[in-house]
C-alpha cells in the first residue's frame, strides 16, 4: 500500500512495475556492467536504518533517479510528470545542487514508467515537498560515492575534497582532479556508503532558490512540445468511442453500417466498447455520427436543484477528525451564537488539452503514451484490462497539457491500449470536449454547515462544523477555539454509497480544500461583522499559529490593509488557508455591479509561506496560476446536470477565466529558511472565493453563501 | 475532393483534399504539423489558432476551401532557423507559459493582434486576447510578454 499522509489519490497500488523497468533501464542506458563494488551486507541493514516517511515504494538504489555519463552528462529520472507546473525544472535543481553537477549537464526524465522510478502520481503539491527528500537523498548519496572513488583514487582522505560541477578538486594539489564522468565512465553506481551523507544546509544552496530558466520553453513556444495526441505511430489510426448520453445508461442497441460505408473507417466491439477508427480524426467523427444506438437510462433522481438536500440525507458515516473541548454541552447567549449553511457546486477540470493517449503495440508488448497525472497506476489498469505482465506495458508521459487532478483518472489510456490490441495498429483516443466534461471526474458538490459562539470579549469559544462531500483536506480549522469539532461526510474520493454522486468525482487542485476555506474564512467574518471588529484584527485576536500570523501580517502590510468593520463599502477581504504544509493570507479588492451582481477583482496580494522555495519565479507562477484560475470556481464554474447527464459540454456554457477579469497579482514570499520546501501548486487557490465573498460583503453588506458567486446569486443575497 | 492550393509557412503548397475538411485536422493529420492544438472543436478556446493572411483564424473551423489561395502561417513556421520570433522570445522571457497547450495559439493571436496594431495599450492587449482560453492561469505573463514586444509596457504589475 502506497498512500501519502494526506491521500489524494483514487487509485491505491504498490511499485509492481519497478524490477521489470530497472531492467530495461540497464538496456537502454549502460551495458550493466558493475563499475564499482558490490555491496556487502552490512550496507543491506544501512538501507533498512533509513527513514521511511514519505519514501514508501520509492526504490533506495541511487541508480534508480540517476545516471552520471563518461562525458559528465547527467540524467535524472523522475516517476512525476510536467503538467505545466515546472516539476522538470525544480527536480532537476534539486538533483543538481546535492549532486554538485552544473544544471544545464542535467536532462530529466518524466513518468516513462521503463525508465523512471516508481511513483504513485503527480499531485497533491507532493512533488517537492515528499518526493524532493527521495531525489535528494539520492544525488547525495551519489555524491558520497563519487568523493570515496575520489579519495582512493588520490589516497587523501575526503575531506580534502572540494566538488565544483561534476568536478573532484584536491586541496592544496591543483593537479589532481578528476570528473564524475571519470569516476563512473557510464557505469551504474554500485557502491555504498557506510552512513548516508548528510543533505546540503540551505545556506550552501547555490541552485536551488534560484530562478532558473524553464527547460519546456523553447519547446512550448515553437510547437515542438509533444503532447500525447501529438505522438503518431506510423499507420495510426484516430479512434471515436461510443458514449452515452448520460451515465448510467447502458447500451441496448447500435448499428454501425452507415459509418462502414465510410472509405477508410474500421469499427470495432468488443462488449460495451463501440469504437469508429479513421487515419483521420474529422473522418472518424462524421462516421461516429452515422452510429445509430439506443441506450437504456438509468438516470439517478438528481439535479442540480435537489443534490444539496440528495447529499446530506444520503451522507455516509462521519468521521471526526478534529475536537476539542465541550461541543455538546455548549451554552452561550443566542445573540452569540451564529449559524450558517454554505454551498459548493460540482465544477470542472477542464484542461486545455483533453484526455489524450496513443497505443501501439510491437511484439506483444503495449506502449502507451498518455497524457496523465498517474503513469505508474495507469500502467497497472492497462495491465489488468489486457490481462498482461509488467513487462509487456510500458507508460510514457509526454507533456501534460494540464491536469489539475482530472488527469489522475485516465480512462483514455486504457481504451486506446485496448483498440492497439484489437485492432493491431496503433490508435489515438484524444477525448472531444464534449466527452471531456462528460468523463470529467468532478469537483464535488457540497454542503457545509457550522455552527458557532463569540465570547464577550469577541473570543470564539465554539466551532461545530460539518462538511458534506468535500473532505477533510482544509476542513480543520486553525484558531484557537475551546470547543470544537469537525465532522466530515464523504468527500472528493468517495466514501459515499453508490450513487451518492450522479457521475464521478475526484481531486480538483487542491481537493475539498477550497470548499472548506470558503466557509471557514466566510463564517469567520461573519463574526468579525457581527462583533463590529475588522476582519483582520479579529482574525490576530483568534489565531495563535505564528506561521499564520506571519502571513496575515505580510499581506496586510503589502495590501495597506486599512483596519474598518465590514460592510465598509471598500470592497475588500481577507480569508487564510493552510494547504500541503503552506500557509496563505490572501487578500482582494472587488468592484461590485449592483445593477448586475457582476463582481471584478481589482487586486489580490497573497502572502505565501511555503519554507525553502527551490524555483522563485516558477513558485510565481504557481501563485499567479493559482488565483487566476481560482477566480473561475469563485465566480463561473458550475456544472448543470439533470440526473446522469452532463448539460455543459463545452466553453460556451462552462465560462473559465478570462484575460479581462485577471486582477493586479502581488505576492510575498514568506522568508522561511527553517521550513523544509512545502507544496506550491495548489495552496494558493484554497482562500480566493472565501476573500471574493468577504470582499463582496464589504462592498455591499451581502453575504454570498454558494460557490461560484455567478451575477444572479450575488444580486440574490443583495435583496433585503 | 478538390487541389487547394495555399502557402504554408512560406512554402507552396498543393494538397487534393476534401475541401470542406477543416483546417486543423488536415494541419495535424495528413501534414504532421501537430503545434496547431485541439481544444474544443468549436472555435471557443483559441488552441488551434494559426494565421491566415496576417489574421488570427479558428483552424477547426476554417475549411480547406478558405484557405485556397492564402498564406497560412503555424506555430512551426514562426521562428527563422532557430532564431525566435520576438513574440516567442517575449513569452520565454516572461513565461508566458505553464502546460504549453495554449501557447501556440496565444502567440499566433498576439502576433495578429501587433499586426494590425503594433502599439497595443493593455485594454486593447486585453479585449484582443479575451478569446483566447489558459486554464493554467498564465494570463498576466502573456500580457506582460505581449506589451513587452510592442514596447508599451507599463512596469510594476504582475
Amino acid at each position: 500500500m502506497n498512500r501519502e499522509d494526506d491521500g489524494n489519490e483514487l487509485v491505491v497500488d504498490g511499485p509492481t512495475t519497478f524490477p521489470v523497468g530497472r531492467r530495461d533501464f540497464l538496456k537502454l542506458t549502460s551495458t550493466g556492467v558493475l563499475v564499482l563494488m558490490a555491496v556487502d551486507s552490512a550496507h543491506g541493514v544501512q538501507e533498512t536504518a533509513r527513514p521511511q516517511t514519505g519514501r514508501q515504494g520509492y526504490p533506495t538504489d541511487v541508480n534508480a533517479y540517476l545516471h552520471i555519463g563518461a562525458d559528465n552528462h547527467v540524467t535524472c529520472f523522475v516517476g512525476k510528470v510536467e503538467l505545466g507546473q515546472g516539476a522538470m525544472t525544480a527536480l532537476s535543481q534539486l538533483l543538481a545542487e546535492d549532486l554538485d553537477v552544473a544544471l544545464s549537464s542535467v536532462e530529466i526524465v518524466c513518468g516513462d514508467t521503463d525508465l523512471c522510478p516508481w511513483d504513485m502520481g503527480t499531485f497533491g503539491s507532493l512533488s517537492i515537498r515528499s518526493f524532493g527528500p527521495v531525489l535528494r537523498d539520492a544525488a547525495a548519496e551519489a555524491r558520497g560515492v563519487l568523493l570515496l572513488l575520489a579519495s582512493e583514487r588520490f589516497q587523501v582522505p575526503a575531506e580534502k575534497l572540494g566538488v565544483k560541477a561534476g568536478v573532484v578538486t584536491v586541496a592544496g594539489d591543483a593537479a589532481k582532479k578528476v570528473t564524475y564522468g571519470q569516476l563512473t565512465e557510464g557505469k551504474r553506481i554500485e557502491r555504498k556508503l557506510e552512513s548516508r551523507p548528510a543533505l546540503k544546509p540551505v545556506k550552501a544552496f547555490t541552485i536551488v532558490g534560484t530562478s532558473a530558466p524553464r527547460r519546456d520553453a523553447q519547446d512550448k513556444v515553437t510547437g515542438k512540445a509533444k503532447y500525447a495526441g501529438d505522438i503518431v505511430p506510423a499507420g495510426a489510426l484516430h479512434a471515436r468511442v461510443l458514449r452515452p448520453p448520460a451515465h448510467g445508461a447502458t447500451l441496448a442497441q447500435v448499428d454501425t453500417s452507415a459509418a462502414e460505408k465510410i472509405p477508410g473507417v474500421r469499427v470495432i466491439r468488443d462488449g460495451d466498447l463501440v469504437a469508429v477508427l479513421h487515419e483521420h480524426r474529422d473522418e472518424a467523427d462524421k462516421a461516429l455520427a452515422l452510429v445509430k444506438a439506443q441506450f437504456t437510462r438509468n438516470d439517478p433522481p438528481v439535479d442540480n436543484a435537489t443534490i444539496f438536500d440528495h447529499l446530506v440525507k444520503k451522507a455516509p458515516r462521519g468521521q471526526t477528525p478534529a475536537s476539542g473541548g465541550d461541543v455538546a454541552g455548549f451554552m452561550g447567549p443566542a445573540d452569540r451564537m451564529f449559524e450558517q449553511i454554505y454551498f459548493d457546486s460540482y465544477m470542472a477540470h477542464a484542461p486545455m488539452e483533453t484526455h489524450s493517449a496513443v497505443a501501439a503495440v510491437e511484439n506483444g508488448k503495449v506502449t502507451v503514451w498518455a497524457g496523465t497525472q498517474t503513469p505508474f497506476p495507469v500502467k497497472n489498469q492497462i495491465m489488468q484490462a489486457l490481462r498482461l505482465p509488467a513487462d509487456k506495458v510500458r507508460v510514457i508521459t509526454p507533456y501534460v497539457g494540464g491536469g489539475f487532478g482530472g488527469k489522475s483518472a485516465s480512462r483514455q489510456a486504457v481504451e486506446a491500449a485496448r483498440l492497439a490490441t484489437l485492432t493491431g495498429k496503433p490508435v489515438r483516443v484524444v477525448f472531444s470536449r464534449d466527452e471531456e466534461f462528460f468523463y470529467d471526474t468532478f469537483r464535488p458538490a457540497a454542503v457545509l454547515k457550522i455552527t458557532s459562539a463569540l465570547d464577550a470579549s469577541n473570543a470564539i469559544v465554539l466551532w461545530d462544523y460539518q462538511v458534506y462531500a468535500a473532505g477533510e483536506r482544509g476542513a480543520a480549522h486553525f484558531y484557537n477555539i475551546a470547543n470544537h469539532r469537525t465532522t466530515v461526510y464523504g468527500g472528493w474520493g468517495g466514501g459515499g454509497t453508490a450513487g451518492y454522486h450522479p457521475f464521478a468525482i475526484g481531486p480538483w487542485r487542491a481537493p475539498g480544500a477550497s470548499t472548506n476555506a470558503f466557509a471557514r474564512e466566510s463564517h469567520i467574518d461573519v463574526m468579525a461583522a457581527k462583533a463590529g471588529m475588522d476582519p483582520v484584527e479579529f482574525r490576530l485576536k483568534n489565531l495563535t499559529d505564528p506561521r499564520m500570523i506571519r502571513a496575515l501580517k505580510a499581506a496586510a502590510a503589502k495590501f495597506g490593509w486599512v483596519p474598518k468593520a465590514a460592510p465598509s463599502g471598500r470592497g475588500v477581504g481577507v480569508a487564510c488557508g493552510i494547504d500541503a504544509g503552506t500557509y496563505d493570507t490572501l487578500m482582494v479588492e472587488v468592484v461590485v455591479d449592483k445593477a448586475t451582481g457582476k463582481v471584478q477583482v481589482t487586486r489580490v496580494v497573497c502572502a505565501q509561506d511555503q519554507g525553502v522555495i527551490v524555483n522563485p519565479e516558477g513558485s510565481l507562477q504557481q501563485v499567479e496560476g493559482c488565483i487566476t484560475m481560482g477566480l473561475g470556481y469563485t465566480f463561473s464554474e458550475e456544472i448543470r446536470f439533470k440526473g446522469g447527464e452532463v448539460l455543459d459540454k463545452n466553453f460556451d456554457t462552462y465560462p473559465i477565466p478570462r484575460f479581462s477579469q485577471v486582477p493586479r497579482i502581488d505576492t510575498v514570499f514568506i522568508d522561511a529558511p527553517d521550513v523544509p520546501a512545502q507544496g506550491c501548486g495548489e495552496p494558493a487557490i484554497v482562500p480566493l472565493g472565501a476573500a471574493v465573498a468577504n470582499a463582496i460583503f464589504d462592498a455591499v453588506g451581502a453575504r454570498v453563501l454558494q460557490l461560484p458567486m455567478t451575477p444572479a446569486r450575488v444580486k440574490a443575497a443583495m435583496k433585503p | 475532393m478538390r487541389l487547394v492550393s495555399f502557402t504554408l509557412n512560406g512554402k507552396p503548397t498543393r494538397l487534393t483534399v476534401d475541401e470542406d475538411r477543416m483546417l486543423l485536422w488536415v494541419l495535424r493529420d495528413d501534414l504532421g504539423l501537430t503545434g496547431t492544438k485541439f481544444g474544443c472543436g468549436q472555435a471557443l478556446c483559441g488552441a488551434c489558432t494559426v494565421l491566415v493572411n496576417n489574421e488570427a483564424v479558428r483552424s477547426c473551423a476554417t475549411s480547406m476551401k478558405d484557405v485556397q489561395g492564402k498564406q497560412v502561417v503555424t506555430i512551426e513556421g514562426l521562428a527563422t532557423g532557430d532564431r525566435l520570433h520576438p513574440i516567442q522570445e517575449a513569452f520565454v522571457t516572461h513565461l508566458g507559459f505553464q502546460c504549453g497547450y495554449c501557447t501556440p495559439g496565444m502567440i499566433l493571436g498576439a502576433h495578429a493582434l501587433l499586426h494590425k496594431n503594433p502599439k497595443p495599450t493593455r485594454a486593447q492587449i486585453i479585449a484582443h486576447m479575451d478569446e483566447y482560453l489558459c486554464r493554467c492561469g498564465a494570463h498576466v505573463r502573456i500580457i506582460q510578454a505581449i506589451e513587452s514586444v510592442a514596447g508599451t509596457a507599463q512596469g510594476g504589475v504582475r
